[in-house]
């Protein structure tokens, strides 16, 4: 080796931004999805008049998007290390019996519960990442398979053990408070551990070498391994990550609404490629960003909710939905190409 | 004559009944270009892939300096300073130059209690490397790897190489996707890395390219060596009937000869 690579580097000054300016700005990939954003919310504050802007309106769409944005991000993950993830649609709704199941049913503590629901995402997903690395089935279908036999099993299970396919819970006060407390009588809590979870993953993606190993995964895998990257265990954590983020979706919801049910969370599967499509990752892998995907689920929230403030009639929401899908691609087509055509202008340094 | 660094003794490669390499041995010494020369099919990719760890052959020694080794992975083969760089050089179109050259041995600083991606000096580090090869448009590290064009590719994913302590270079036909221009960019900096010490293999069927960089050429035929023979040893003309298995090279030329002859004479006639 003839570098020294690891650490020290007595250069401290901060390597963000350098230089701000309109041409860096137009090569990130969440450019797209800002002013998409900025332009829904305007659109829906003209037409959803005052309450849309109330902190009640905020809190409509803010706790959508929380829920929905713990699953975006680890989705987006795999979808920049180009696989996909669709059992969550399952996942979401086995986890949130399965807390109820142990803890409400069978009352054992929370923590059992809650630990039992992480540990079978974790499991799906590790699941999952094995089919997908050892048998080069595309992850559309072996995630479609998981889907539909955690589905199966959830109900068959819950019928079997509580005779039901709908399980109350009731909560200790300290995983209330933690988990499913409404801050301001409005906010759900989740909201708190989306922001930490986005804060987490973007250091994890964005500033560690296993944000850099994911994107020359996605980019081209051949190549990745060849440069030494552990491709397989990368893709496996990432899947358990998604089963991680589902099952803590699905316990948080089970906790929060004192309740569980066996069928909830299909609309979970489109919405949460939605949102990390719109917050500018590309389909095929190799180009995305955790802040792109947090305004690709801050869009879909104001729209999903926004309508409800309007005069429309809801079910133009789908309509919009799809289009701003569409215009999104479009649009981050387009500043992607702009990104790699870039030539900067001339700031060469005086040597 | 300097010992070679990477030495192939007899080597054989079957996958089951099929006998993809017959009785190969070759060498390769610091700072000479092997030309590895064949047609499509001839075994080339085989080899590399045996040369660097991706596959195992069936019987026969690879030696490093002097010392029989065994590759179980191509981490082995590139802990011991072998590197391959693919036709479209193993870069990845939307990572920035920085990113893409330290691709899988991250520079870190600390920051706090925690590490982080060092961009500024992987960046920097990665712009110096490049500029070493002649590409000099290029000075911000930030700029995607797919802004580039193809002989630019090359030269990142070459550097990319010799920084990481290469010592022996496979280029797995790196001109065959590239422009005239191009190419012969390609071609300059594989001299340059031969200027370091490298010891190079050059991967190819463009016979014009081979003679330009070659000390040293191999040509393949279902998988055994042809011929193998040094710098100035054998004309063009002699080296592209070889590829093409002589004969049969021969007879085609006559016939395309004897049909833009008739041509000809159908022209004349009307």
């Amino acid at each position: 080796m003839t570098n020294n690579t690891n650490e020290t580097s007595d250069t401290q000054e901060n390597s963000v931004s350098s230089g701000f300016s309109i041409g860096s700005l137009m090569r990130r990939p969440e450019t797209g999805s800002i002013i998409g954003l900025i332009a829904l919310y305007i659109f829906f504050s003209i037409f959803g008049g005052v309450n849309f802007i109330t902190s009640g309106g905020t809190a409509s769409w803010l706790n959508v998007a929380a829920e929905l944005g713990i699953v975006a991000i680890p989705i987006g993950f795999l979808m920049i290390s180009g696989e996909l993830d669709i059992s969550i649609g399952s996942m979401i709704p086995a986890s949130s019996m399965t807390v109820a199941i142990v803890s409400g049913y069978y009352e054992a503590p929370m923590i059992v519960g809650i630990a039992a629901s992480l540990g079978l995402g974790l499991l799906v997903g590790l699941l999952n990442g094995i089919l997908v690395t050892r048998t080069a089935v595309p992850s559309l279908i072996v995630t479609m398979g998981t889907l539909f036999a955690v589905a199966g099993l959830t109900l068959g299970i819950s019928v079997i053990l509580t005779g039901s396919t709908s399980v109350a819970l009731k909560s200790d006060d300290v995983t209330k408070f933690l988990l499913g407390q409404f801050v301001g009588g409005k906010f759900q809590v989740t909201i708190f551990w989306w922001a930490a979870i986005a804060i987490v993953c973007t250091y994890l993606l964005h500033f560690s070498k296993f944000g850099n190993w994911i994107f020359a995964l996605g980019g081209d895998k051949e190549s990745a391994r060849n440069a030494g990257i552990p491709t397989n265990k990368l893709t496996i954590l990432m899947f358990m990550g998604s089963g991680l983020g589902a099952s803590f979706v699905g316990m948080s919801q089970a906790i929060l609404y004192n309740s569980a049910q066996v069928s909830a969370g299909m609309s979970f599967i489109f919405n949460s490629i939605i949102a990390v499509v719109v917050g500018g990752v590309l389909l095929t892998g190799g180009y995305g960003s955790i802040f792109g995907i947090v305004l690709g689920t801050l869009t879909f929230a104001v729209v999903n909710q926004g309508i409800f403030y309007t005069d429309f009639d809801a079910n133009w929401a789908s309509l919009i939905i799809g289009v701003l899908l569409l215009v999104a691609v479009l649009m981050n087509n387009t500043f992607r190409r702009m990104a790699l055509s870039y030539v900067p202008r001339i700031k060469r340094k005086v040597k | 004559m300097t010992s070679p660094i990477l030495k192939l003794k007899n080597v054989n490669k079957s996958f089951g009944p099929i006998e993809v390499l017959k009785d190969i041995s070759l060498e390769v010494s610091s700072g000479k270009v092997l030309c590895l020369l064949g047609d499509n099919g001839a075994g080339k990719s085989t080899l590399i892939k045996t040369i660097s760890g991706a596959f195992k052959p069936t019987s026969g020694i690879l030696e490093i300096d002097g010392k029989p080794v065994n590759f179980t992975s191509p981490r082995d083969a590139s802990d011991l300073g072998i590197a391959t760089v693919h036709q479209f050089g193993g870069t990845f179109p939307l990572m920035s130059i920085g990113r893409c050259f330290f691709v899988g041995e991250e520079p870190t600083r600390r920051w706090g209690p925690i590490k982080i991606y060092d961009r500024k000096k992987a960046n920097e580090v990665a712009v110096k490397a490049i500029k070493e090869f002649g590409i000099t448009r290029i000075d911000d590290g930030d700029r995607l790897v797919g802004g580039m064009s193809g002989g630019e590719r090359q030269a990142l994913a070459i550097a990319r190489a010799v920084h990481f302590g290469a010592r022996v270079l496979i280029l797995d036909e790196p001109t065959a996707a590239l422009g005239v221009k191009e190419a012969a960019h390609v071609l300059r900096i594989v001299l340059q890395a031969r200027q370091k010490g490298i010891a190079v293999i050059f991967i190819t069927h463009n016979v014009m390219h081979a003679l330009t960089v070659g000390d040293h050429f191999v040509v393949l035929i279902h998988g055994a060596i042809a011929a193998d023979f040094a710098k100035g040893e054998k004309s063009r003309e002699e080296i592209t009937d070889l590829m093409a298995g002589g004969e049969a090279m021969a007879g085609l030329e006559a016939e395309i000869a004897s049909y833009s002859l008739n041509n000809e004479e159908t022209n004349s006639a009307n």
